[in-house]
């Protein structure tokens, strides 16, 4: 069984009608990495939100199936238990919760929804401490409230290091190289493929090759026009940062 | 951070519209008839033995507060309270002045305190918390103050901590020099008639000098039906003294409004510095705006000597409607006020709250900080004063109102006055209004809290600097009944 089936997948910004998905189909499965591709404005976006499942889009054709589940009736929470993680493109400012709470309260949700007990603070704290070193996130930064005044760098950082501790078994990485230099490119990458593992896999969506040379992917998808009109090797990556998106633009339409 | 994930567990534990503290105790009680006349009066001043000069005063207090009007500038609507139905005093039979100690106290009583998590029995609570720890309480149930402990061990000290009427009895002189000097009787139609009913409440005299060696606390409970609280509380902190005080207040649950008009005087003299925390966990009525506490009440500190300085905290989460402006009057030259709240209005709740700091001496500096959180049907106001007089040379004053509305249906409003007589002075205001963003929401949700969870951490986020004020026990308690309050108020 796949980890994720998306099957003809139609969906509309809530607010206004606006088309965005038009039949998108994509198979993901446990250990493969997918990167997703396209211009601005092809829908990479919406499709991370409609997986995590943000409010603002409404389906109105096809089916996500999560472990052979239908997700799409689910809440963004239940589907974050289920396994599914996003990683932000632009993560929310929460004002006066220390990072280091944010995490604990995340983590000891998720293991109850497990059934697992509460991690002891002592151990949570060896667990985070490690997990942030990798990351080199300092426990200073831990303690300032999360995302408040972070660096762009900062920020992508902090994301990989929830979804390190999370553990989900899908991670959709949301334009996770814009905004960062190529120190902390290389921190993020290693960060995302030190979680590469035979039970997870992952969809990194990016406008641009220089991720891929890092975080190498088994499968590139091109996104365009909300439609998948292309999918090949990582050599099609390749391909699209020399020849640009115009050959697929057309087509879509 | 732990209280994060234990607020959780509380909210899950409790159904939606269960208050904790709404159980009634059954309890044989001694009450004055209905209604309010001279004769009740003087039937409260006998019950407690008070000297001739305490019943004057109320006498005198009722005869002007016969005319004055209720207050209605407040942005709070109520049906008209008829004063002549509620009753004026009511004691548990077997409590209060004559007793020896908790022996003679009734096993109802001390029941009932131990379901609220007040410890009264001064041996448990040394036998289970670190000795820095240990809070000593002063009781009161309805009218009377039950018991207060770890009296002897304050004395030592030189600290006076008792219930007011026995301090009326003990210590005369002390409580006559200072009672009304900081809220004269006539100050407004709640005072007034607080001066004139008012049945119990603490009293702290802290001499030249001396820390007060724990913190001190007081827990107020309403038990019986259609009576009002009318508690006094006087705190008074000598030369280079300090203090920190606590109150705490629950309710049954009733269908009817109970009402309760509080007076708390505070004066810190040369040196001196009080530091006053409020839990306020009243009845705040049910979904519908049925019942609930009408809390109104004045508070006020005088820092009445050089340097002296007197900070409020208060975390307001109960009550129908709440009418309380804790402020400072800043006598001293250098001397310093603060007022740090939280006021939380949900479903029907009604708040109207603020501060007065008055500048009258030299140098003389305040800070208010005040978080509103409106959800539900609520409307929350912040109203406050800033004023400095013409000889407030170069005083300060720094003004942060912020709010956050959880919801369409609720209000938050804030009306700041100020007044400067004095061309030095320098008085800084900041207000912001946000909502709990959607997109911060779905963040937190995406990361596997539930929306429950998810408001509550926003919202602890949101006070998190009123809650550092609060001393440590309290302030664990009060994030949990942050949450609590806000129970229901999202999807």
């Amino acid at each position: 069984m796949a980890l994720l089936e998306i099957k003809n997948l139609h969906t509309r910004i809530a607010e206004d009608g606006t088309e965005i998905l038009r039949g998108v189909d994509l198979t993901v499965n446990a250990g493969e990495v997918h990167a997703i591709m396209g211009p601005n404005g092809s829908g990479k976006s919406t499709l991370s939100y409609v997986l995590a499942g943000k409010e603002n889009y409404e389906v109105t054709e096809g089916e996500v199936l999560f472990n052979g589940e239908n997700i799409l009736e689910m809440g963004p929470d239940e589907r974050a238990m289920a396994g599914m993680f996003l990683a932000f493109q632009y993560p929310i400012e929460i004002p006066g919760v220390a990072t280091i709470t944010f995490l604990k309260a995340a983590l000891n949700s998720q293991r109850k929804a497990r059934g697992l007990d509460e991690l002891p603070t002592p151990d949570f704290m060896k667990l985070v401490r490690e997990k942030a070193k990798q990351m080199n996130i300092t426990s200073d930064m831990l303690k300032r409230p999360l995302n408040v005044g972070f660096s762009g760098g900062e920020k992508k950082r902090s994301e990989i290091l929830q979804m390190a501790l999370l553990e989900p078994t899908l991670c959709v990485l949301d334009e996770t190289d814009s905004g960062l230099d190529i120190d902390a490119l290389k921190v993020v990458s290693n960060g995302v493929n030190a979680l590469r593992s035979p039970e997870r896999a992952m969809i990194v969506i990016t406008h641009y090759q220089r991720l891929l040379d890092h975080i190498v992917p088994d499968i590139v998808h091109v996104l365009s026009a909300g439609k998948i009109v292309k999918t090949g090797g990582p050599d099609l990556a390749l391909e699209l940062e020399k020849n640009g998106y115009a050959d697929y633009i057309g087509e879509a339409a | 951070m732990p209280a994060v994930q234990e607020t959780v567990d509380r909210v899950r534990e409790i159904d939606v519209e269960q208050y904790k503290y709404g159980f009634v105790t059954n309890i044989e009680s001694d009450k004055a008839p209905k209604g309010l006349n001279e004769d009740i009066i003087r039937f409260i001043s006998a019950k407690k033995g008070e000297l001739e000069w305490m019943l004057e005063t109320r006498l005198d207090a009722y005869r002007r507060w016969l005319t004055m009007e209720e207050p209605d500038w407040a942005r709070v609507s109520y049906p008209k309270i008829d004063f002549n139905d509620l009753y004026y005093y009511s004691a548990p039979k077997k409590s209060g002045y004559g007793l020896k100690g908790l022996d003679e106290v009734d096993p109802e009583l001390l029941a009932t305190y131990e379901k609220l998590g007040i410890p009264l029995r001064e041996q448990e609570i040394l036998a289970g918390v670190e000795p820095k720890n240990r809070v000593a309480v002063d009781a009161v149930f309805d009218s009377v103050s039950v018991i207060t402990t770890f009296k002897e061990g304050l004395a030592k000290a030189g600290v006076i901590f008792c219930s007011i009427s026995e301090a009326l009895r003990e210590h005369p002189d002390l409580v006559k020099k200072y009672l009304g000097s900081v809220v004269p009787i006539s100050d407004n139609f709640y005072a007034t008639l607080n001066s004139a009913v008012f049945s119990d409440g603490s009293f702290v005299y802290v001499p030249e000098g001396v820390r007060c060696p724990m913190e001190l606390s007081t827990y107020f409970r309403i038990n019986e039906q259609n009576t009002g609280q009318f508690e006094r509380t006087l705190i008074v902190a000598e030369k280079g003294a300090y203090v920190s005080y606590l109150e705490g207040c629950t309710a049954p649950q009733r269908d009817e409004s109970q009402l309760h008009a509080a007076v708390v005087e505070l004066v810190a003299m040369e040196d001196a510095e009080i530091k006053y925390s409020t839990v306020q966990n009243w009845y705040p009525g049910d979904a519908d705006g049925r019942g609930g506490i009408y809390n109104f009440v004045t508070k006020r500190g005088d820092c009445r000597g050089v340097r002296s300085k007197i900070s409020w905290t208060q975390v307001e989460t109960g009550s129908a409607i709440t009418w309380k402006y804790p402020s400072c009057i800043l006598r001293g030259d250098d001397s310093r006020g603060e007022f740090y709240s939280v006021a939380i209005s949900n479903c029907h709740q009604q708040i109207d709250s603020g501060t007065k700091m008055i500048h009258l001496g030299k140098n003389t500096s305040s800070r208010i900080i005040s978080k509103g959180i409106s959800a539900g049907k609520s409307q929350n106001t912040y109203r406050g004063l800033v004023s400095a007089h013409r000889k407030a040379s170069n005083a300060r004053n720094f003004t942060q109102c912020d709010n956050l509305l959880i919801g369409q249906d609720c209000g938050a409003h804030t009306v700041p006055y100020i007044e400067s007589k004095n061309a030095s002075a320098v008085f800084e205001h900041e207000a912001t209004t946000s909502k709990i963003s959607d997109d911060q929401m779905f963040y937190c949700l995406q990361r596997g809290l539930s929306e429950e969870e998810a408001v509550a951490l926003v919202v602890n986020g949101f006070v998190r600097d009123i809650i550092q004020q609060l001393p440590m026990e309290f302030a664990v308690e009060s994030q949990k009944l942050i949450s609590i309050s806000l129970e229901g108020s999202v999807g």
